[in-house]
C-alpha cells in the first residue's frame, strides 16, 4: 500500500538525528515533527529567523510577533534563539543546519530539484528554498511519486526550472525510498513501502536507477 | 539632534520622491511598518521600486500601496498572499524581481555595510544566475549577486530609546535590522519610545546611528494564519 502523508512523514522523521538541526518544509515535511522519536533533541529552525520553534499556541497565546515561515502562529520553548533573516540565512548558507526535509515537484537522478516554478502559471516566489538546497549539509525531499497527472515525479532530467542542481541526498515517496548516489552517479532504490512492489515502482518511475541488493 | 517626530506624516517630511527606492522590513504580515505604509499610501508619491521580502496582502500592509498604483516594481522572495499584485502583474502594470530570501538579505546586509557585491551558491544553475558572473572557488561554482542600498528605509522595531537604539520581538525582526542599515535614510516606527539610560546596551540589535527618524506608533498586527491547537479537556 503506497504511503499516506502521515506515513511518509514517520518515515521522515527517521532521517533525524539527535541533536540536529533541522529545516522543515511546508507541506508534509512540517508533518515531520510530529514524529521526533521520544528522548530524541531535534532542534527546528524556521527561516524567518528562530531557533527551537515550538507547537501551534492555544487560543489565548497568540501572538502576532511570533510566526513560522508558513506565516502560522507558533509558540516559543524554552531554548528558543531569535535572530534576523541575514543571520538566519548565514546559518543556512554557511552548512551549520544539518537536515533539510522538503516537498518538490520533480527531482531527477542526478540530484537536480524544482520545487518554486511552473512555467505559464503564476510565479509565487521561491521563498528561502534555493538558499536550503544549496546551503544545507543533507536535502530530503519527501514527496508523492506521481503528480496529479498519475506522471512520475522522479525523472531522468527536471523539466521545470530549477530549484538547485544536484543538491538532493534521498528521495521519500509514497512507494519507496531513492538514494542519490553522489557525483552524478544515479539513483538506488533503497527500500519499497510496505506491499508495493519492485514491478510497481518499475513501471511508476522515469529515472533510471539500481535496485540495492538486499531488495533485488 | 532630536530623531523623535510627533506621527508618521511629519516623519516622511522632505524624504519622499516620485521613482526612489524604498526598503519595508517585514516578513508576511509580521514586523511591517504598518504607520509609515499608511502615509505613503497617503503622501500619493509614486513610481516606487520597494524591496521587501513579500508584498503584503489586499487591503493591508503593502497590498495598500499597490491598490493605489504607487509601486512599479517589487523586489521580493514571495508575493502569493495577494490577488491585486497578481492582476497587476499578470497584466503588466508591476515589474517583479525575485530574489532567494538569504540572497535578498544578504544583499540588504551587503548594501548596508559598503560591501558592492559577494558570491554565493544559491541559485548557481537556476533562472536566478542567469546573466550573473559564476565562479569557482574550492571546486564550488558560486554566482555574484550585488549589494543593495535604497534611497529610504522603513522599518518595524518594539522599543527604542531617545537615541534610536532599537529592541526587536521575537520573529518581528526578520529583515528589519539590515534595512534599517542599507538606507540613505532610516525612519523607524515603535511601540514604546524609553528614555536613553533604560535599554541594556547589551541587548541592543540595532545601534542609533543606522537611525535617522523616529515615531511611536499604534499597530493593528493583523494575522496572516492563525493556527492554534486545542486544549484536552479534563
Amino acid at each position: 500500500m503506497p504511503r499516506t502523508r502521515d506515513q511518509l512523514a514517520q518515515r521522515a522523521a527517521q532521517e533525524l538525528q539527535d541533536g540536529f538541526y533541522v529545516n522543515l518544509g511546508i507541506g508534509i515535511p512540517t508533518l515531520v515533527a510530529n514524529y521526533i522519536p521520544e528522548g530524541m533533541t531535534v532542534t527546528l529552525q524556521s527561516e524567518n529567523g528562530m531557533l527551537g520553534m515550538g507547537p501551534f499556541p492555544y487560543d489565548d497565546q497568540v501572538d502576532p510577533d511570533l510566526i513560522n515561515a508558513g506565516k502560522q502562529t507558533i509558540t516559543e520553548i524554552p531554548e528558543s534563539a531569535y535572530f534576523s533573516s541575514a543571520d538566519s540565512f548565514a546559518m543556512i548558507r554557511g552548512g551549520h543546519i544539518n537536515l533539510s526535509i522538503l516537498g518538490a515537484m520533480e527531482v531527477a537522478e542526478n540530484g537536480d530539484i524544482a520545487n518554486w516554478m511552473i512555467p505559464g502559471k503564476l510565479v509565487k516566489g521561491m521563498g528561502g528554498a534555493m538558499d536550503l538546497v544549496a546551503g544545507v549539509k543533507r536535502v530530503v525531499v519527501v514527496m508523492e511519486h506521481a503528480n496529479k497527472h498519475g506522471q512520475s515525479k522522479v525523472l531522468k532530467r527536471c523539466t521545470l526550472p530549477l530549484t538547485g542542481t544536484g543538491v538532493v541526498s534521498r528521495i521519500i515517496t509514497d512507494l519507496c525510498v531513492f538514494d542519490v548516489k553522489p557525483d552524478g552517479a544515479g539513483l538506488e532504490l533503497i527500500e519499497l513501502a510496505d506491499g508495493v512492489t519492485l514491478e510497481e515502482v518499475a513501471a511508476k518511475t522515469e529515472a533510471a536507477y539500481t535496485v540495492a541488493s538486499g531488495l533485488a | 539632534m532630536r530623531k523623535i517626530y510627533p506621527g508618521a506624516k511629519e516623519a516622511l517630511d522632505g524624504l519622499l520622491f516620485d521613482g526612489m527606492t524604498i526598503m519595508a522590513g517585514g516578513f508576511g504580515l509580521c514586523g511591517i511598518p504598518e504607520n509609515l505604509i499608511a502615509a505613503l499610501r497617503d503622501s500619493g508619491v509614486k513610481g516606487l521600486t520597494v524591496i521587501s521580502n513579500n508584498a503584503g496582502v489586499d487591503g493591508f500592509g503593502l497590498g495598500q500601496l499597490l491598490e493605489t498604483r504607487q509601486i512599479r516594481k517589487m523586489v521580493s522572495s514571495y508575493v502569493g498572499e495577494n490577488k491585486e499584485f497578481e492582476r497587476q502583474y499578470l497584466a503588466g502594470e508591476l515589474e517583479l524581481e525575485f530574489n532567494p530570501q538569504g540572497t535578498l538579505a544578504e544583499r540588504i546586509r551587503a548594501g548596508g555595510a559598503g560591501i558592492p557585491a559577494f558570491f554565493t551558491a544559491t541559485g548557481v544553475g537556476t533562472l536566478v544566475a542567469e546573466g550573473k558572473e559564476v565562479r569557482e572557488f574550492d571546486g564550488r561554482k558560486y554566482v555574484m549577486e550585488t549589494g543593495l542600498v535604497s534611497d529610504l528605509s522603513i522599518v518595524k522595531a518594539w522599543k527604542a530609546d531617545e537615541r534610536g537604539n532599537l529592541v526587536f520581538r521575537k520573529t518581528a525582526r526578520n529583515f528589519n535590522p539590515m534595512m534599517a542599515t542599507a538606507g540613505k535614510v532610516t525612519v523607524v516606527e515603535v511601540e514604546e519610545i524609553v528614555p536613553v539610560g533604560s535599554l541594556d546596551p547589551d541587548q541592543i540589535h540595532t545601534p542609533g546611528i543606522y537611525v535617522d527618524r523616529l515615531i511611536v506608533g499604534t499597530f493593528e498586527k493583523r494575522i496572516e494564519q492563525r493556527t492554534v491547537r486545542q486544549r484536552e479537556t479534563a
